[in-house]
């Protein structure tokens, strides 16, 4: 007898099959002749609701729906780095060699090669008792990433053989482990593990180390922990996928995971042509050995741009549990809750706010609450590091998506139309901004740094905030009628703003600047202004500095001072000094 | 012999149903024929058990539950293809109606075209010179690249598509291999004849192939209209390997022809009434641009699109933005102070113009150029805004720099003309020249090796005839 379930009705990446009883929750299925990937989205007594992760087109009611028993899951193991999924971790490259630049649907090839032989050195010896989450095999994935290979979370037993070291093939069998029961499970080189379930740890770990990312309004202004989340929201041509892009590049995580999700099919292309030219600063290596992508651009279907979202944080899990530092990027979060929008219009649900499914809140919450420093079951540290775009309709904060992030991050990097419009990138806004991490890295930053980062950093925000006081009276009546010391307020935070906040990502010094050069960089800003506030005080017109050209030079040491000779920087002090004695 | 079904169970708007079906396929082509002898094509949309929603592309006059005789086809819908479609004319569901036959292939293609993997797409770098001062040095447009034009009723954007396809160039030996595929969608009669003309004016109507969905037309036959054009240009891009420039007009009627159907289907609306898929149906066109690895040609689109009430924010511009690599914004204050073209600098970009210009591409500093520019000219609002509270006069000396520099840009560099074509070469030193206008220690944005080598002040001086009166001496001094 074949599979008693038929499809009943097609509405768009929507099937429904009558009278099934079969199918669980969120199991997923295969959908048609074709063999499309399907999830069961919901089950009633007379019908059963799939979404189809692929185009439907030409799929006919009574064509069968198969179902596999499993929930939607990934494949974990060596090979996932340097490659390119789309949604539903199928291989791009591989499906390009198989079926030329389209993707057709039906395509069913393997998430990782099966044929490449991995060098294992099996780390466990017969007799050992293995817990859940324990390494039990070592493979140099790419010349950075020691893939770690872990018994599946829910396991745990005694070994019972092993596998000499040797080169192994992604389905051999190195371990084998008894449990309690007595049954005895084979571990090879991989395992699969839902997508929509977050992998389990041994301990979540208060937040204390900043994810270091080399561009000074953030780390700066609004730093990021490890194991933190945060939100990019902007309207279109803000610089959401700039930003994305230098954070993937420069950010001292160890393993970036790239999730284009509902983009543009030329960034992705860009994104794999960059990563592969830029050389990592601290290995020497490209980019791309540390690089996982999962591309799902704005033309694939739109079920399988839900689960992208999925997929990455999964593999992201994957390698903290190895104990590594990950961040994840998604770009962006807005077409992730589209697609939600887009299936539960199809399903007839309710909507909510602007036609949002009504679970968005809360489908929101449970994504970004799978970031976290944590202790991993093998007792490591790892982090997951969460940084979404949002791009919300019409540059409008208020909408849905970009409210209900808010709620669930704690740094908010909001982009600024006008100030992208000046050219000012990152064009991240310091009024709206926010981060809520500096004090959990108060002392990170004390003790790795030096206590001035902080206190400069202090120092910088009240001057902006009170430049932006200043500049609302200016708008009225002009800068003339301010007071000198007022206008030097005005002078400086232009510095800052020019100088230290905008940074060219095209430039070879200014793409990333280490924290120290961020800190000197401040203190001469800083200097500058106290020495000019000097001259102010004692009754001189600030004009008799501004002729100096200090501020121009200033202005323009982000680009004067490579980042190999910051001691460049500290005849800065002098210079002004000199100068400004003069006047004095 | 294929089934025929009489008669239909239902009709709706453009939409009929019919019951008791075997074996359809969702989303596959069908053909109605009428009683009073016309043939229409539908498309499955949707598939209950035994009942087929049929979306009807040619209307539903006429037709009632009796007199029909409905044919499945077994495919989706499929556009022959062939090179002799070069300087022909369709109708918007690919249908000749220039009276010269039909097109005779073995090669047809399904018009829904399928998505380009990632991983074999080439990034576009190669710009196309369009002798436009503004799009030239401020937003390149760059081969295989999506750069919609943003305009509103009553603005020249169909002049501007005009001249660009007019003066587009690509390098040297690869210009015979350039057409272009014009899609008419909801647009007026006149207009399609304006673009005609043009193309016939221009000499260049053998290598253009055009669909008309006129505004009289039927609205579902609209959804199709970009889908024929652009399986036209990827046939002709991947086959032929020839660069083709695409351009759609007016993607607003298209959204709207979206919205009918999606309403009349009575699906659950999104923002302003347009379906919640309208992001991923406009993805699926504008997506549809690139270059493909092993491929010589290349697909370049420039969608046009009437923003309503020249609202930025409304769902098409702002669902489009988000899709396509850039935009040119047309400005209505411009075109009324009778600048040509009125390309708003500050809210237009090409976002792959930063890896199609510079040496080897355009000229070196390009990316100097036009970032000051930018720079620049967002102070000039500035200055402008703080002008109209304070009046002119009471303007600090700079800010009055930089109304002048307003004004010599927009006189200068953004109004070029309909029939001026200017080189790469001239406008950026136009630029430059412009730039010289400013107090050098304005000009933040360069470095002072390329500010030596191109800031000369006099030169300004002497070209735009300015009175030296204006200029603050000691701001104006060459040195820091």
């Amino acid at each position: 007898m074949v599979s008693e379930n038929v499809i009943y009705s097609i509405n768009g990446p929507v099937v429904t099959v009558k009278d099934a009883v079969d199918f669980s929750m969120l199991e997923m299925v295969y959908v048609g002749n074709k063999r499309l990937m399907g999830e069961v989205i919901s089950i009633k007594k007379s019908a059963t609701t799939i979404q189809v992760y692929e185009s439907t087109t030409g799929l006919k009611p009574g064509e069968p729906v198969y179902p596999t028993g499993s929930p939607i899951s990934v494949t974990l193991g060596p090979g996932i780095l340097r490659n390119i999924f789309d949604g539903i971790e199928r291989p791009l490259k591989e499906i390009a060699k198989e079926s030329g630049a389209f993707i057709v649907t039906g395509s069913d090839v393997p998430p990782l090669d099966e044929d490449v032989l991995w060098k294992t050195s099996v780390c466990v010896k017969v007799g050992d008792e293995l817990k859940g989450g324990q390494i039990y095999a070592r493979v140099p994935e790419t010349d950075l990433i020691e893939h770690r290979l872990m018994v599946p979370p829910k396991l745990s037993g005694t070994v019972v053989a092993v596998e000499p070291d040797g080169e192994y093939k992604l389905h051999d069998c190195i371990v084998k482990l008894q449990d309690a029961k007595g049954e005895v499970h084979e571990l090879t080189l991989c395992q699969k593990w839902p997508i929509k379930q977050a992998r389990p740890v041994k301990e979540r770990l208060p937040i204390s180390v900043p994810l270091i990312t080399g561009q000074r309004v953030i780390d700066t202004l609004f730093p990021i922990a490890k194991g933190g989340t945060a939100a990019v929201p902007g309207g279109f041509g803000t610089g959401k996928t700039m930003t994305q892009h230098q954070l993937a590049k420069w950010c001292d995580a160890d393993i970036i995971v790239y999730v284009g999700c509902g983009e543009r099919g030329n960034e992705m292309t860009q994104v794999l042509e960059e990563f592969s030219e830029l050389i990592d600063p601290k290995s020497n290596k490209p980019l791309t050995e540390r690089t996982v992508l999962i591309a799902n651009t704005s033309n694939m279907p739109v079920a399988a741009r839900e689960a992208s979202i999925y997929t990455g944080i999964t593999l992201a899990e994957y390698y903290r549990d190895m104990g590594y530092h990950v961040a994840i990027m998604a770009d962006s979060t807005s077409r992730w809750a589209e697609a939600l929008r887009e299936i539960s219009g199809r399903l007839e649900e309710m909507p909510a706010e602007e036609g949002f499914p009504a679970y968005l809140p809360s489908r929101i919450s449970q994504f970004y609450e799978r970031a976290g420093y944590m202790e991993t079951l093998s007792d490591g540290i790892g982090s997951v590091t969460i940084i979404g775009a949002v791009s919300p309709q019409g540059g409008d904060f208020s909408e849905p998506v970009t409210q209900n992030t808010k709620r669930f991050v704690r740094c908010f990097w909001a982009l600024d139309k006008a100030l992208a419009y000046a050219r000012h990138y990152f064009a991240i806004n310091w009024n709206q901004s926010y981060s809520e991490y500096v004090t959990d890295l108060e002392k990170w930053y004390n003790k790795n740094i030096d206590v001035r980062f902080l206190r400069d950093r202090q120092q910088l925000t009240a001057l902006l905030a009170e430049e932006t006081k200043l500049m609302e009276i200016v708008k009225l009546i002009g800068s003339d009628v301010l007071p000198d010391d007022q206008k030097l307020v005005i002078e400086i935070s232009k510095v800052i703003r020019v100088g230290y906040l905008q940074q060219n990502a095209f430039h070879k010094d200014d793409t990333y600047v280490p924290l120290i050069k961020q800190l000197k960089m401040m203190d001469v800003i800083l200097h500058l202004y106290k020495r000019a506030k000097e001259v102010v005080v004692s009754g001189k017109a600030l004009s008799s500095v501004l002729e100096l050209g200090l501020f121009e030079k200033v202005t323009k040491m982000k680009y004067d001072v490579p980042n190999d000779h910051l001691e460049i920087l500290d005849s800065y002090f002098s210079m002004i000094d000199e100068a400004i004695d003069q006047v004095q | 012999m294929s089934v025929q079904y009489v008669g239909l169970h239902e009709i709706n708007g453009s939409l009929i149903f019919l019951d008791d079906v075997d074996n359809v396929g969702f989303e596959e082509t069908v053909e109605i024929r009428v009683d009073d002898g016309t043939t229409r094509l539908g498309r499955v949309v949707q598939i209950e058990g035994k009942k087929a929603v049929i979306q009807v592309f040619e209307g539903t006059n006429g037709i009632s539950l009796k007199n029909t005789r409905t044919k499945l086809t077994g495919k989706p819908m499929e556009m022959p293809l062939s090179k002799e479609i070069l300087g022909r004319v369709f109708n918007g569901a690919g249908k000749p109606i220039d009276g010269l036959g039909d097109i005779y292939t073995d090669k047809r293609s399904d018009i829904n075209g399928q998505p380009l993997n990632p991983v074999s797409r080439v990034y576009p770098r190669n710009y196309i010179n369009t002798g436009i001062s503004s799009i030239d040095a401020l937003m390149t447009l760059i081969r295989g690249q999506k750069l919609p034009i943003f305009s509103g009723s009553g603005m020249p954007h169909n002049e501007l598509a005009v001249q660009i396809v007019k003066q587009a160039r690509l390098s040297g030996a690869e210009d015979s291999k350039f057409g272009i595929v014009f899609a008419a969608m909801g647009v007026k009669n006149d207009i399609a004849d304006y673009f005609r003309r043009s193309f016939e004016e221009a000499g260049v109507m053998e290598r253009v192939v055009m669909f008309l969905n006129l505004s009289n037309d039927p609205i579902i036959e609209r959804t199709l209209t970009p889908r024929c054009a652009l399986t036209a240009a990827e046939y002709l891009a991947y086959e032929h390997d020839m660069h083709i420039l695409v351009i759609l007009t007016d993607i607003t009627s298209y959204c709207e022809a979206l919205r009918e159907f999606s309403s009349s289907k009575g699906e659950i609306p999104g923002r302003k009434g347009y379906p919640g898929y309208l992001y991923s149906d406009l993805a699926s066109l504008y997506e549809r641009a690139g270059i493909i690895h092993g491929a010589k040609g290349s697909v370049t689109q420039i969608p046009i699109l009437t923003m309503p009430n020249d609202d930025i924010t409304h769902p098409i511009p702002d669902l489009t933005g988000y899709i396509t690599e850039g935009q040119i914004v047309l400005d209505r204050n411009l075109n009324q102070m009778g600048v040509y073209p009125p390309v708003g600098v500050l809210p237009s970009l090409s976002r792959l113009m930063k890896d199609g210009i510079g040496e080897g591409y355009t000229r070196k500093d390009h990316s100097d150029v036009s970032n000051q520019l930018f720079a620049c000219y967002a102070k000039v609002q500035d200055a402008r805004s703080l002008a109209s509270v304070i009046g002119e006069d009471e303007l600090s000396d700079v800010d009055k720099e930089y109304m002048e520099f307003g004004k010599l840009f927009e006189e200068h560099f953004l109004s070029q003309g309909f029939n001026t074509n200017r080189t790469i070469e001239e406008t950026l030193d136009l630029g430059w020249d412009l730039l010289s206008v400013m107090p050098r220690k304005e000009l933040d944005r360069v470095d002072d090796e390329v500010l030596d080598k191109f800031y000369d002040h006099d030169r300004a001086v002497e070209r735009f005839e300015l009175k030296e009166a204006t200029i603050i001496p000691e701001l104006a001094s060459k040195g820091k």
